[in-house]
């Protein structure tokens, strides 16, 4: 099962290292990471987008509740959450190919953000899913390349994940 | 006060209580070095390899409730240290390691002696830091033993560039520390005690399952207390011993892959179990699906929440310091219902049918000297009251299961990493951390000469460590496994060309004896423990194709024991 990590962690350096090293040593997956300085500059905010049973995902968490850098770790997938990623793509974008990835880019309410001559950069939001359909929707020969944030997530409502 | 790095360290040291540091020198901590040779409030030891000054310090940590520190040099004065952090790691022991780095303008621009030793030893460390600023290093140091300690205690290295041990800065140590992501000591929940409390008086066939987190929590008396009161058998994991009198009645032995038929037994067919400080880990169940196949109820008592349900599913899950979470059962039972004892008189027939089996006689024989009768004979000689160090091989397993421990923290062995080359400098440490002490090294050739240098060490310091060889000139459980499961194929496991062990301790400056006929062990024992100033050497030549039994073969079941060669 997928699952969706957030953790609260010390703002020093080798903090990342720590969390990667831990799922690199013990065997477990990561699908996406994604790691930024939160409001408080002492502490970063991780989001681990990671599959496994239950019992796997169990052990996940105590191990990284275990790291001293780890302040705060909540499975924002166990009940209602959202999750949101970032993608950049690079089209190729000439004749009528131009107009047909300004359509489609409108259509799954991107937003061009540079134009040449012969490309667009297409900037889209959104979850995994609909990143991965537009990529299925427009013409894969015309993609030059693709860059993806990870997923970013947090729970609905009143899950807040917050040090006291 | 305004001082340098280096004296803040020092100073951090003796505000610890530090007795001993355990250390070599080199570039990056020669400013480290020149303030301990002003100070006399601690003892540095001089080993002869980093691998040594570590395992020295576990060794001491071990024998006493303190944390063992161990100071080296950048580069490959900290890779040497890591197997000793790693073995200090696999086995919940408190250390703080202080290791030199290349001043912070060199960092990263390989610089002679320099390696990532944060990088390298973050995988087998509780936690580790580098130090870039001298203002930090108080509190660090503070950090580091206040981690080291507490919890489920391990291994801290802090790292400190040569730069900032000359810096100088203001320097107060704080009486305290909190640090927001890290809360040690969880409190049991009473309702799980309340729940635990309950199977175990309903318990048919219990079983009480102990392992470290016994020793490592000081908890061995109220272990005892708790299994009294209860009245069921006690096992003890490799980690554990001592943690349990081993004259007890209540006591089935140790368990697992080289433990006694009636433990294992025990522990595969218990309908509740009671596993204390202890993890489950493979060389204790073996096989899991074959254990889960058993169905029996399981508490877990356990500092660490990731020990629990790890390897096997718990039905009762108990996070807490195992001494806290007894005082609350022994409460629990001394306010509330006692178990029955004829709920449980047909299992202890059971247990006792089991033990009748002797699973741990052996042949002894009048013309070879058999490992099992020197370790017996060792027992006997020093009253079962020697702290016994061991390296890694059958002669650990031998030491293992013929040295009854009555105590904790008197038994010194690398369990989990098995690390071949720690008895020696971890006896120096039990030697120095108890200087009236008998210490024993139960190792064998193999084991060793992993870390033989450290004869020069026990001159230097006079350290009357009692050296007991098991010298079989095989790498014996390399060569029993080749034996049993490679057809024969003694593949490098023959030690040819061995040294004269006798002399070569003589060339150290101590007393070296051989010893060839089962008839002299006991004299040579007797002789060297006799020898209060000396460190003895015994090297005895032993039966070459004796085998540790009983034995679970890797991926088998608790209840498929082979308890002899003719069993195979």
């Amino acid at each position: 099962m997928r699952h969706v990590l957030s953790l609260l962690l010390e703002n020093e350096s080798g903090a990342l290292s720590r969390v990667s090293g831990l799922f690199s040593s013990r065997g477990y997956n990561i699908e996406s990471l994604t790691v930024a300085p939160t409001e408080d500059a002492s502490l970063s905010r991780m989001t681990i987008v990671t599959s496994g049973s239950d019992e796997v995902i169990e052990q996940i968490t105590k191990q990284l509740n275990k790291l001293v850098d780890v302040v705060k770790v909540m499975d924002v997938s166990e009940a209602a959450h959202i999750e949101r990623e970032l993608m950049l793509v690079k089209v190729h974008a000439v004749g009528a190919a131009r107009e047909e990835m300004k359509r489609m880019s409108e259509i799954f309410r991107g937003r061009i953000i540079d134009v040449t001559e012969s490309s667009y950069v297409i900037e889209l939001t959104g979850t995994q899913d609909k990143l991965d359909s537009f990529l299925g929707a427009i013409d894969s020969a015309l993609i030059l390349e693709t860059v993806r944030s990870g997923v970013c997530g947090l729970g609905r409502g009143d899950r807040v994940l917050k040090v006291q | 006060m305004v001082l340098t790095g280096a004296e803040i360290v020092v100073r951090c040291l003796q505000e610890e209580k530090v007795e001993y540091v355990f250390g070599y020198p080199g570039g990056a901590v020669l400013f480290l070095y020149d303030e301990i040779f002003k100070q006399d409030k601690f003892r540095h030891v001089l080993v002869r390899h980093e691998q040594a000054a570590v395992h020295a310090a576990d060794g001491y940590a071990r024998t006493t409730q303190n944390v063992g520190v161990a100071l080296v040099t950048s580069g490959p004065g900290a890779t040497n240290a890591v197997t000793g952090i790693a073995t200090a790691y696999m086995d919940s022991i408190p250390l703080v390691i202080i290791s030199g780095q290349v001043p912070t303008a060199a960092i990263g621009l390989d610089a002679f002696q320099e390696v990532d030793t944060v990088g390298i030893t973050r995988p087998c460390v509780k936690h580790n830091f580098l130090v870039r600023d001298v203002r930090d290093i108080a509190v660090t140091l503070k950090k580091a033993f206040h981690i080291a300690r507490s919890g489920r205690p391990g291994p801290v290295l802090v790292d400190i560039p040569k730069d900032v041990t000359a810096q100088r800065c203001e320097f107060a140590y704080p009486e305290q520390i909190s640090i927001r992501s890290y809360s040690p000591t969880p409190q049991a929940e009473p309702e799980q005690i309340r729940k635990a409390l309950q199977l175990l008086l309903a318990a048919k066939r219990p079983m009480i399952y102990t392992g470290g987190g016994v020793v490592l929590s000081n908890a061995a008396e109220k272990l005892t207390r708790l299994a009294r009161l209860l009245g069921f058998p006690v096992t003890n994991t490799l980690m554990g011993l001592g943690g349990y009198p081993a004259s007890d009645k209540q006591f089935v032995g140790m368990l697992g892959m080289h433990g006694t038929y009636e433990a294992n037994m025990g522990m595969h067919y218990c309908d509740v179990l009671l596993a204390v400080g202890a993890r489950f880990d493979d060389r204790v169940i073996g096989n899991t699906a074959h254990f889960a196949q058993e169905p029996r109820k399981i508490i877990h008592i356990d500092i660490d929440p990731s020990s629990i349900s790890k390897r096997v599913k718990v039905d009762v899950p108990i996070v807490g310091d195992v001494g806290d979470v007894l005082d609350a059962m022994i409460a629990g039972l001394e306010s509330g219902g006692r178990p029955n004892p004829e709920l449980t008189s047909a299992w202890w027939r059971q247990v006792d049918e089991w033990r009748s089996r002797n699973s741990m006689v052996f042949k002894n024989s009048d013309e070879i000297i058999k490992p099992q009768f020197v370790v017996q004979k060792l027992w006997e000689v020093t009253g079962g009251e020697a702290f016994v160090a061991t390296d890694v091989g059958q002669h650990q397993m031998w030491a293992a299961q013929y040295y009854g421990f009555d105590e904790p923290r008197r038994w010194v062995t690398s369990g989990g990493l098995g690390t071949m080359g720690f008895g020696l400098p971890a006896a120096m440490g039990a030697q120095l951390a108890h200087p009236d002490k008998p210490v024993a090294c139960i190792t064998g050739e193999g084991s060793i000469q992993m870390c033989i240098q450290e004869l020069s060490t026990c001159k230097q310091y006079r350290l009357p460590i009692k050296i007991i060889s098991l010298n079989n000139r095989y790498l014996g459980m390399v060569r029993q496994w080749q034996e049993i499961f490679h057809g024969n194929r003694y593949s490098e496991s023959y030690m040819d060309s061995l040294p004269d062990f006798a002399k070569l301790a003589e060339a150290y400056g101590h007393v070296g004896l051989q010893i060839t006929k089962p008839g002299d062990v006991e004299g040579a024992l007797r002789e060297a423990f006799a020898r209060k100033n000396d460190l003895v050497f015994m090297d005895f030549q032993i039966d070459q194709t004796e085998n540790v039994y009983p034995m679970i073969q890797g991926g088998k079941g608790l209840n498929e024991m082979i308890l002899s060669s003719e069993d195979l």
